[in-house]
């Protein structure tokens, strides 16, 4: 940005600036968002911060994945809230990340209780399987939801009906699963007879188990693995009867996702056992694999709930196992992550549990707004008297300032999910003073350059070069602070870093396409041009050999 | 035809002008006390850590009228190990704070306090802090501060003469120790938002020190060959050239944290408003003062050491004919401050002034 292309066109920032508006504004109205997303801390709700540990009597490292995998299985309890704008996500970098649960307006207890059981993967036999909901049984819930439609039993997902359903393999070249793969079988002939010898108690249960109820998918451990129980799968389209754990998550020694080299098949999984693993996985495979649908299917169960129920084609009894069906690589990986996931299951420690009332939250608002408004004011009111008619360049780019920043953070808001703090607050507010100050090195450039006896005119450019590169400094040591504040927050302050490098961007935006030319623009005016004493221009010219020469025009 | 010339007007032409230099030892003096009260504050009393950093438990009841004889009493019903701290919180909330409770424990107090006071559970503000998470923060808070200072050490040492970053890193663990004894010798509690608040303004009044410097190295550049300002002298003259900018900026950082301070004191009485800006306005307080009376002074120690700036102020002592150089240029005779600003602009723009402004 050269100095002369500002100087015979401040117009063109001017139109720059308004596009940025335009922009701004119209992302807004295209997705219709109205509103700035307050966090918790302004609304009142629970939010806990967990912190991963390999659970004990487990050796091994807290990897990426298994975060990963955690995420999502809490997320899995916390949605069986039905709370709306709960969040999960994981926070910090590497494995030494930590798991960030929000719920609005929930109680911390009941929020602590949900994440406080360490979630187990266990291998148990299908011993029977329906649709979500028994569907005689016209209760309340039979206002069919979509997912009530009955899915075929072991199906990972109730929405790809077309889809074969999964089965183990040996992977030992003998067996040729491709040939054998049949289209879904859905068992539900077979179902009542079952659930009949599963037992009366269990054969209650699963005709009162409606999977499309939120908390019905909860999950959350508290199956016994010596017990058969009845369960749904993750996503609530089926039901299951299981039996008791055959195998252990934490026997499983390897699970990876791969693609059939031939490139007849798609992606499959690829499964190591332990010792004992192998030893189980074989009696189970060769007790189930001539038995009827559904018992010859076993459930790879995760947190209490199914995450798929592959068949069982032939005995695998060499420690090394392969699921195939007609997967995607995603849904590979996922299921390899799972399995993975169940050998080392991750326990958490709670790190910090805060509950904001809805009144305190309403208070603290109403704060950072006071506070935000009041520093304005009086920001406003003290370059006014110290700049006098030059402090209005100030308010009207504060207030510009203040647009950006709050369309900015609508547009946040609904894109990436940026939540509005009361630390991202206080952040703006400390923010007005770093904003204000760029104007404060520029005015006061100006007036040094009217000093040294330069036109109004010729004081603006040349002032603003100079000025250009103190403000160019003073922003970058905040975007050094706002960037490693974000990258080392401590406690929930990333709000605080975010909002100091979100304004001090603003700053900039401002500072080159709104003061500078305006300043610009107003050189020419001549109740500056001829520093009239309210312009806050009227610093004296220091000239050789006279004494005080007030500033005119023509002088230079 | 004459004006009245501003304040701002007769620093720059140092008509007005303070002895920030001269009186160095002064201003030594003073930072030295404060350090050693720092160190003594820190060693003897100690930071007063939030439950973030020791691990505890906090209860707040939004209640009007709810005294602290109710609250222990009812915390004595609730039966957890520990004396709790209570206290009220504006006129209408009490807090109660604890070590670390099980969550059982924990459950059973928000109990307690729900039925005692006839509140709602989820109207009582809980904030429960594991051990391990408090030393996990305490460890990250030390790693911020340590990756802060290299930082900025690193940007300083490219942005700057090495000497003007040895000055401006020295003055920066001057505010940082000085900031830190004074919350030891009050007692103010520390909390993640303290941390967060003095990072900031460590940047910020760094950056103080960078304007004053940057006029520094404006005024001194060429200095060697001429005779007329010792490095001392065209230094003190940049801190008042940039005093006003100084004052403008630290008022207009102020007046925010001060409104959020009001704010956060005078509304909800504790919390991370107040805590991120009492911090704030300890440290602009501490770092503007650094920037003006510490940062530069020690700049222009280092530099009157060299052999070109000894002979520099020889030949100024010798043209002023007055013994004493390195006050040339704020006190002395005519021509010591017309030298003034950057010579590249030719003689036309050199500021001269009238004669025996000597104000003293």
């Amino acid at each position: 940005m050269s100095t002369t292309s500002s100087t015979s066109r401040p117009g063109r920032s001017l139109i720059a600036l308004l596009l940025i508006l335009v922009a701004l504004g119209g992302s807004i109205f295209i997705q219709g968002a109205t509103q700035v997303r307050l966090g918790l801390d302004l609304r009142g709700g629970t939010s806990v911060v967990l912190q991963p540990r390999i659970s004990a009597g487990q050796e091994g490292k807290v990897t990426n994945e298994a975060i990963d995998q955690a995420v999502s299985i809490i997320r899995q309890r916390v949605n069986s809230l039905g709370v709306a704008e709960s969040e999960v996500v994981a926070q910090g970098s590497g494995t030494n990340r930590q798991i960030l649960i929000s719920v609005p307006g929930e109680s911390g207890e009941r929020v602590v209780e949900l994440v406080g059981q360490t979630a187990e993967l266990r291998f148990r036999q299908v011993l029977a399987t329906g649709g979500a909901v028994d569907a005689p049984a016209p209760a309340a819930s039979t206002s069919a939801t979509p997912a009530a439609t009955p899915a075929p039993s072991g199906s990972t997902s109730g929405s790809k009906l077309s889809k074969s359903a999964p089965y183990f393999a040996d992977p030992a070249p003998i067996v040729t699963p491709k040939a054998t793969t049949p289209a879904s079988t859905p068992a539900t002939d077979a179902q009542a007879q079952a659930v009949t010898a599963a037992g009366e108690l269990l054969s209650q249960e699963f005709a009162a188990l409606d999977c499309t109820k939120e908390e019905s998918t909860r999950g959350g451990g508290g199956d016994s693995p010596d017990l058969p129980f009845v369960t749904c799968d993750r996503d609530g389209t089926a039901r299951y009867v299981l039996g008791p754990a055959e195998v252990l998550g934490t026997q499983v020694k390897k699970a990876t996702a791969a693609i059939d080299q031939q490139g007849s098949g798609g992606w499959y999984v690829l499964l190591d056992f332990n010792k004992e693993g192998t030893t189980k996985f074989g009696a189970v495979t060769q007790r189930v694999v001539s038995l009827a649908a559904p018992q010859n299917q076993v459930a790879i169960v995760l947190d209490g709930l199914v995450v798929s129920a592959p068949r069982i084609i032939s005995a695998i009894t060499g420690g090394s196992a392969q699921i195939t069906g007609d997967f995607t690589q995603q849904e590979a990986s996922d299921l390899a992550n799972v399995l993975k996931y169940g050998s080392l299951p991750l326990a958490f420690d709670r790190g910090e549990v805060q509950q904001v009332s809805p009144t305190l939250g309403t208070d603290q608002l109403r704060a950072g707004l006071l506070a935000g408004g009041l520093g304005l004011i009086l920001v406003i009111l003290y370059s006014l008297f110290y700049y006098r008619a030059l402090g209005l360049v100030t308010v009207g780019s504060l207030g510009l300032a203040a647009l950006l920043l709050y369309l900015t953070v609508v547009v946040l808001g609904e894109n990436i999910g940026f939540t509005l703090t009361l630390a991202g607050i206080a952040g703006a507010i400390v923010a007005i003073g770093i904003t204000a100050d760029s104007f404060i090195i520029y005015f006061e450039r100006l007036r040094d350059e009217i000093r040294e006896g330069r036109s109004l005119r010729s004081a603006v450019e040349n002032g603003w070069v100079r000025a250009r590169r103190t403000i160019i400094i003073s922003d970058v040591v905040s975007m050094i602070a706002a960037v490693l504040l974000y990258i080392f927050a401590i406690g929930n302050v990333r709000g605080f870093a975010f909002a100091l490098g979100l304004t001090t961007v603003i700053d900039l935006i401002v500072v080159f396409l709104f003061t500078k030319p305006i300043i610009t623009l107003l050189a020419n005016v001549p109740f500056f041009r001829d520093g009239n004493p309210l312009s806050g221009l009227d610093a004296h010219k220091v000239v050789r050999g006279t004494t005080v020469v007030k500033n005119e025009k023509g002088s230079n | 035809m004459s004006a009245k010339l501003s304040f701002g007007d007769r620093l720059y032409r140092g008509e007005k002008s303070f002895n920030f230099i001269e009186n160095r030892r002064r201003w030594y003096a003073l930072s030295a006390f404060l350090i050693i009260t720092s160190s003594l504050a820190l060693g003897i009393q100690g930071l007063h850590l939030g439950i973030e950093f020791k691990g505890g438990s906090e209860f707040i009841v939004n209640k009007a009228g709810v005294t602290v004889p109710d609250a222990r009493s009812a915390m004595e019903k609730a039966n957890v190990p520990g004396d709790p701290i209570i206290q009220t919180i504006g006129s209408d909330k009490v807090r109660i704070q604890t070590g670390v409770l099980t969550s059982v424990e924990s459950a059973r107090v928000a109990d307690v306090l729900s039925s005692t006071f006839t509140v709602p559970k989820n109207e009582i503000d809980t904030r429960l802090v594991g051990p391990s998470w408090g030393k996990e923060i305490t460890r990250k808070a030390i790693t911020a501060l340590v990756v802060f200072l290299f930082a900025i050490i690193i940007f300083l040492s490219i942005a700057f003469e090495p000497k003007m970053a040895i000055s401006a890193i020295i003055a920066l663990f001057h505010d940082v120790w000085i900031t830190v004894g004074i919350y030891a010798l009050i007692g103010f509690e520390v909390t993640p938002s303290t941390v967060i608040g003095f990072l900031t303004i460590l940047g910020y009044s760094l950056y103080d020190t960078v304007v004053v410097f940057d006029k520094v190295r404006e005024n001194t550049r060429g200095i060697a060959g001429g005779s007329r300002l010792t490095y001392s002298g065209a230094a003190n003259l940049a801190v008042n050239q940039t005093l006003i900018r100084s004052i403008n900026t630290s008022i207009v950082a102020l007046l925010p944290v001060g409104s959020i301070l009001f704010i956060g004191t005078g509304v909800l009485g504790a919390g991370p408003l107040k805590d991120l800006s009492l911090a704030l306005f300890i440290g602009l307080a501490v770092g503007t003062y650094s920037s003006i009376f510490v940062a530069t002074p020690f700049l222009a120690a280092m530099r009157e050491r060299e052999p070109a700036m000894k002979a520099l102020a020889k030949r100024v002592s010798v043209r002023s004919g007055k013994g004493d150089a390195v006050s040339g240029a704020t006190t002395a005779g005519s021509q010591s401050t017309a030298a003034t600003v950057t010579g590249e602009r030719g003689p036309r723009n050199q500021p001269k002034r009238k004669k025996a402004t000597k104000r003293k």
